[in-house]
């Protein structure tokens, strides 16, 4: 016998055997139940999400006060996911969204996560993205950009990273949110960039993937936006990118999703924050290549930056260097096959995720929330589409998990929004 | 500073000492979005934050508000910011706050306002709050032995205050009882490298390796080790590669032929191989050994042998064995 047998399960083992065995209770009935209710696991309840997606952002209950600090978030979260099924909120729903947002605004710039409150870089980022997801002139219109601007100025730290917010936490988190708004509004520029290479560098261990700050463990949120910084800000040459691959691919476990760290649980959050790393390394293959040659060879990293896009935008008041990044990202073909097994993602997804009422969950056992219910449709989208070669062409019927109904639209990488809010956005704020 | 739970119940409207100051509604507007359905106590505590907020009142009275506020949002990162403005013009003791953080802490485990809070007040007391904060982020631990913010913190306090001394008896201790806890593997690392008492990673490489090949040997299929293993040689590959130790660890895995313990063995074998190592009878003997009786192996070197296996034993993972078979060096 194993002498590791003999020994009693530590706590990682009991968990995990715990959340596999409601899990794998879950596929096998699926192979055990009739034809009709099979098709009922497969499909994705549109219509019970819509409702649970509306009646949230209509009315929350008073247990939400523990989240009222992040109603901007509750905005993102809510809208991005009623607009990857392919939905649309009405026209009172919308104005009132961007009213309530503009109450949200600081006069000194940013967004805070209720009115009255300090602006704050992560219900920024939801903020803007709740705009561009209902799109339309007057939704962008009301992002007073220059304020934005000399709030990320003010978040900057010398160190490079930025701080969430006046006196707040510093991390690879807050890098993220502060760069992705800075390059969706086409307000990036050098002083902004100076230094955050450095400082997320030093958050990639010896795991590979990426951690909140240097010297803590590797964690698929902030290696999601260790790397979509990095992108953004035209760096992701510098990282060790294999190794990354490497950490990235392990971490889709037996019960087909993803977890956040090694050895823990499945999460179905992460179908996204992992799921979305693997959507922008498909295209990042080019610099990879050169990698693999480079370290066969013996050789060092050559430090020589991404491709500098030139842009002939009038109105814009980013860099040259970096107004084009998230558009010419897009344009990348997909030359590698998902690293990742998406068709087992989307099965826990699906099977583990969705509730029937409506809603999605980290896991069974767990309750739905609208955090969730964002990330796992993200994370969907992101599967439904990783063997597409380009953005244009819809995917073929088996790269989609269950029905081919079942198919979401599409979204930009980088940003966690949807494409064509995305190409809308893009096109005002470079030429306004 | 007690939390007097039932002073919190009496209306502040009644209470004498804000007789003088005007609550403060909410701007949600006349049609807000993700309302929510607060109860009557929660908007009077916020409407008289909102009071002292913007009249910058940094009083007593404002200090206790802030508790009342916290209490009721953990998450108002407005309530903390202000609640730190009020302290240090106050001058309070930072000694109470910390024992303030624990009680607003002890159910809410996971919320960055709290964590950050408790940063700024220990960096404001300095080395005098070194052991306690050693001993408050191991009773967070010894409940959640992975907390993500504990080991942030943790960490901070190693770094500015200081009190490695006992940290990698602190690893030690936590992978005897959990020797699947990657953040304790890495915790391990992040002592290893950087504890001023420790001569850093080259030095330590040696016990280190040690250590991991027995973490290894015992648990072939934890994969937290195997990373670990990988990270000590981390900016010398060369030394990677010619460790017999490394090498010889895997063969020793491979050999005991446990299909669903080998694929770390094999991916490590294959990294190997990649990076130059040059395999002896016996490591082709044992990979051999794994072959499944379907693969057609004819024209493979040991490389792509694995890379063939690792595609059947782990079938999740079958597109990147099938690219990292592409990518090999010819």
């Amino acid at each position: 016998m194993d002498p590791s047998e003999t020994r009693s399960p530590t706590v990682t083992q009991r968990d995990q055997w715990m959340v596999e065995s409601q899990v794998f209770r879950i596929y096998e009935l699926l192979g055990s139940v009739p034809r009709r209710a099979q098709s009922v696991m497969l499909e994705l309840q549109r219509d019970n999400h819509i409702e649970f997606l509306t009646n949230g952002l209509r009315q929350l209950g008073p247990s939400f006060c523990v989240l009222d600090a992040n109603r901007p978030w509750l905005c993102y979260w809510i809208l991005h996911s009623i607009a990857l099924l392919g939905d649309s909120v009405d026209a009172e729903l919308e104005n009132n969204t961007i009213d309530f947002l503009s109450r949200c605004q600081d006069p000194n710039g940013g967004y805070a996560g209720g009115p009255g409150q300090m602006p704050h870089l992560a219900t920024t980022y939801a903020a803007i993205n709740s705009l561009i997801t209902l799109g339309g002139h007057g939704s962008l219109s009301s992002i007073n950009r220059g304020k934005v601007y000399a709030f990320l100025r003010q978040m900057k730290d010398p160190s490079g990273a930025f701080r969430m917010h006046d006196g707040g936490e510093m991390d690879v988190r807050a890098c993220y949110t502060a760069i992705s708004v800075a390059s969706v509004l086409n307000i990036l520029d050098d002083d902004l960039v100076k230094d955050v290479g450095n400082y997320i560098l030093s958050c990639q261990t010896y795991e590979g993937g990426f951690s909140g700050e240097p010297g803590s463990e590797a964690h698929g949120g902030y290696t999601f936006c260790g790397l979509a910084t990095m992108v953004l800000i035209g760096e992701v040459n510098r990282l060790d990118l294999t190794s990354l691959i490497d950490w990235m691919v392990f971490r889709q476990g037996v019960e087909c999703g993803f977890q956040g760290r090694t050895n823990k649980l499945v999460d179905g959050c992460y179908s996204f924050w992992q799921g979305g790393v693997f959507a922008l390394i498909q295209k990042l293959h080019s610099i990879i290549d050169e990698k693999l040659m480079l370290s066969d060879a013996g050789g060092s990293a050559r430090q020589s930056p991404q491709t500098a896009s030139t842009s002939s935008h009038s109105g814009q008041r980013g860099s040259a260097k970096f107004s084009n990044i998230g558009f010419n990202f897009l344009k990348e073909p997909a030359e590698m096959e998902p690293l990742f097994h998406s068709t087992a993602l989307q099965q826990y997804i699906i099977l583990c995720s969705q509730l029937q009422e409506g809603g999605f969950r980290d896991k069974p056992g767990k309750h739905r929330d609208y955090y969730h219910t964002c990330y796992c449709l993200s994370g969907l989208s992101v599967a439904q589409y990783s063997y597409s070669k380009d953005a244009d062409s819809p995917p073929l019927p088996k790269a989609v998990f269950g029905p081919y109904s079942n198919l979401l639209e599409p979204i930009h990488p980088l940003y966690n929004v949807i494409l064509d809010r995305y190409h809308e956005a893009h096109k005002f704020f470079s030429t306004s | 500073m007690e939390r007097n739970e039932e002073d919190e119940k009496i209306p502040i409207s009644q209470r004498p000492e804000w007789s003088d100051v005007t609550p403060i509604p909410q701007d949600d507007g006349p049609n807000p979005v993700v309302p929510i359905a607060y109860k009557d106590d929660f908007t009077e505590t916020m409407d008289y934050f909102r009071a002292v907020y913007f009249a910058d009142e940094r009083s007593p009275r404002s200090l206790h508000l802030t508790a009342e506020a916290i209490h009721k949002n953990a998450g108002n990162y407005t309530v903390w910011h202000f609640r730190r403005l009020i302290l240090e013009a106050l001058n309070a003791d930072l000694h109470e706050e910390l024992d303030f953080i624990e009680q607003v802490g002890s159910g809410n485990p996971k919320n960055y306002q709290i964590w950050h809070h408790r940063r700024w007040v220990a960096e404001k007391l300095g080395t005098d709050a070194t052991s306690k904060e050693l001993k408050f982020t191991e009773k967070i631990l010894s409940l959640d032995a992975k907390n993500y913010h504990a080991w942030s913190h943790r960490q901070w306090v190693l770094q500015a205050l200081g009190g490695w001394e006992d940290e990698l008896d602190y690893c030690k201790q936590l992978l005897e009882e959990d020797v699947f806890n990657n953040s304790a593997w890495n915790q391990r690392y992040f002592v290893v490298t950087r504890s001023p008492f420790l001569g850093g990673l080259e030095a330590m490489r040696e016990s280190e390796v040690k250590y991991t090949v027995e973490a290894i040997t015992a648990n072939p299929e934890n994969e937290s080790p195997w990373r670990y293993l990988r990270g000590l040689y981390k900016d010398d590959t060369q030394s990677w590669v010619n460790d017999p130790q490394v090498s010889s660890l895997c063969l020793k895995v491979l050999i005991a032929k446990e299909n669903r313990k080998s694929v770390f063995a094999l991916s490590t074998l294959l990294d190997l191989l990649c990076h130059g190592f040059e395999p002896s009878q016996e490591f082709i003997d044992a990979v051999d050994a794994l072959k499944t009786p379907d693969l057609d192996l004819s024209d493979s070197n040991l490389a792509t042998t694995i890379c063939l296996i690792l595609g059947r034993i782990d079938p999740l993972r079958e597109n990147y064995w099938t690219w990292r078979k592409s990518k090999l060096p010819t």
